[in-house]
């Protein structure tokens, strides 16, 4: 109350909470602080993704006559999910990897949730389920956070040990009514909402080198052996000690890093986004031959081949932020394309067999998260692979 | 009373993460007046999804009616009962002035909406049961209360009769238009028109 009662506030007793706050902090974001690249690519998003915004929200206060509002509001949608998502992986790389492997997590669960509203189960898939949403949905995620000594368990743990243990307990349950067709569906719930995507935050535990094993993001050359601080205490790959030719003259005291998981993490979802975006105009601009009407009147061949080459042109647009050279980045985005792609019809066809139009509106007022990962789920492991295979020591 | 305030949140925050419940008033409002919500009964936790569903001021004059001889039984249970301020009727014992009719009218005063489920028990088929007359007689005797039909889809998914570990699918609760006792309906008509005014939430 009075001044002199400030007198008695320990700064000691605020600071110590704070400097193990500060410590937790460095040790959880190894990369993120450092890494120039991807804050300058994510903070570019960002600031278009908000113009987007605002401009969604005057449209919407124009006459209908200027502006078409079916098509203002989807875009409306689609601009707040991706506002959303970003926030999310923001939120993600800021508090730490972890955080980014929890939100992940509860992203699957959800859509696993919305899969599984929408195809009819019976009774006796009960316990099925339940073990399903409560065991191994948190079990892939807590074994992708293990980091890669894991991945042996984690490639294997829902296509294999879910796979038959889900059948067997339908069994136990004692209804044989259409009972491959039921498994079926618990797999392929399973399969796709929590296995497939489980690999995008997967990228997070790499130890990424570029196409010719040397380390990536190139070490800056250390001016003194004390600034290499300590990166062993990191759960994320530590940069082994300077050997290829580093050019950078890093003059700044603590060296910027040029490049990190996160900022490849974020190159692939913008990517398999992207990609929708430019499937659709494309379609909307030459689409004459539709793919499959029955399952999607929208997709056509006109789309797929204008978004899949637009794809490319911005990954290589984009390849700075990633260990992929140009010729590569092309590749790798025309692979994330035409596996968004397959991803985006293959959940049509789901939909349509359900007599459902988008996943959301099977309960009113969800923006149906399953429609916005379709593509995404069905890249994720590919990417995830090839990152893998080509890209790591 | 503070602690059971702070519990029947919780209990209502649980039930709603569970049911991933979406609300809907169909022709129809919140509103904190008398009124009875009947609902088809699919799961056990038809009632506590119910319940929190609804805002807080209307949630705290409403009460769920509730078998006495199950939530008596044990303290847990008589503390969540009275945590949802549940009516505890006795099915056993049902004597001349003591018909749970009766019961509900003198307890709910001129305060506060109940929660009953007149199919009686829970329900195992895809198809509504018939309902039982406690509707009928409950709005014969208090004419003036809004009767308030609720559909509640994809419960029975989340935790079917019989089980105790929940699967937390997404679910549906569809609150519809208030109705009444029309002059000189007879019982067996009140009631059908009860239960298609249920049923037909399931299609709006």
């Amino acid at each position: 109350m009075t001044p002199t009662s400030f007198g008695n506030f320990d700064a000691a007793q605020w600071s110590a909470p704070l400097a193990v706050l500060a410590q937790w902090w460095q040790l959880a974001n190894p990369q993120m602080l450092r890494d120039q690249r991807t804050n300058i690519l994510l903070g570019t998003v960002l600031g278009l993704l908000l113009v987007a915004f605002f401009i969604g929200r005057l449209l919407k206060r124009q006459p209908e006559s200027t502006a078409n509002p079916a098509v203002v509001r989807t875009f409306n949608l689609r601009v707040r999910a991706w506002l959303l998502m970003c926030a999310m992986l923001i939120l993600g790389f800021v508090l730490g990897y972890s955080v980014t492997l929890v939100l992940f997590g509860l992203v699957s669960f959800w859509a696993l949730r919305e899969f599984i509203t929408m195809t009819p189960t019976r009774r006796g898939d009960h316990r099925a389920l339940f073990w399903s949403f409560m065991l191994f949905t948190p079990l892939q995620y807590v074994l992708v956070a293990q980091g890669d000594s894991f991945y042996a368990f984690y490639t294997v743990m829902i296509p294999v040990y879910a796979s038959l243990f889900i059948p067997a307990r339908i069994a136990l349950a004692g209804d044989p009514k259409r009972f491959l067709e039921r498994t079926a569906k618990i797999q392929a719930g399973l399969l796709i909402c929590v296995y497939a995507l489980s690999h995008a935050p997967a990228i997070l535990t790499l130890n990424i080198t570029d196409s010719a094993g040397r380390p990536w993001p190139a070490p800056a050359a250390a001016p003194a052996p004390a600034t290499s601080q300590a990166d062993d205490t990191d759960p994320m790959p530590a940069t082994p000690p300077a050997t290829a030719t580093a050019k950078a003259p890093a003059p700044a005291k603590t060296p910027q890093q040029l490049g990190s998981n996160a900022g490849v993490l974020f190159f692939f979802i913008l990517l398999v986004q992207l990609n929708d975006v430019f499937q659709y105009g494309w379609g909307l601009l030459l689409g004459k031959h539709v793919i499959a009407p029955e399952i999607n009147a929208s997709r056509t061949w006109e789309g797929l081949i204008g978004g899949c080459l637009c794809t490319m042109l911005v990954g290589v647009i984009l390849c700075w932020v990633t260990p992929f050279q140009v010729p590569e980045a092309a590749v790798i985005a025309l692979i994330v394309a035409l596996m968004g792609s397959a991803g985006g019809i293959t959940m049509s066809a789901i939909k349509r067999d359900r007599g459902v139009k988008d996943f959301g509106t099977l309960v009113q007022g969800h923006a149906g998260v399953l429609d916005r990962i379709d593509s995404l789920c069905f890249a994720a492991p590919v990417f995830f692979h090839i990152t893998r295979f080509f890209y790591t020591a | 009373m503070a602690s059971k305030r702070l519990t029947s949140s919780i209990l209502a925050g649980i039930g709603r993460i569970l049911s991933g419940a979406t609300v809907r008033w169909h022709e129809s409002q919140p509103d904190p007046c008398q009124r009875i919500y009947f609902a088809n009964h699919t799961s056990h936790l038809d009632a506590l999804v119910l319940w929190s569903s609804l805002p807080r001021p209307v949630r705290d004059v409403t009460r769920p009616v509730a078998a006495k001889d199950y939530w008596s039984k044990g303290p847990v249970r008589r503390y969540i009962a009275s945590c949802f301020n549940a009516m505890l009727i006795d099915r056993d014992e049902i004597k001349v002035h003591q018909s749970p009719v009766d019961v509900m009218i003198r307890e709910i005063g001129l305060k506060y909406s109940l929660i009953v489920f007149p199919e009686g028990t829970r329900n195992h088929e895809e198809e509504m049961q018939e309902f039982k007359s406690g509707l009928y007689y409950l709005s014969k005797k208090r004419p003036d209360l809004e009767l308030i039909p609720v559909y509640m889809d994809n419960l029975n998914r989340v935790l079917p009769r019989g089980e105790f570990l929940p699967v937390p699918l997404l679910s549906c609760i569809t609150f519809g238009p208030p109705m009444w006792l029309e002059a000189k309906e007879s019982k067996v008509d009140f009631l059908k028109r009860a239960r298609e005014a249920v049923r037909r939430l399931k299609e709006v």
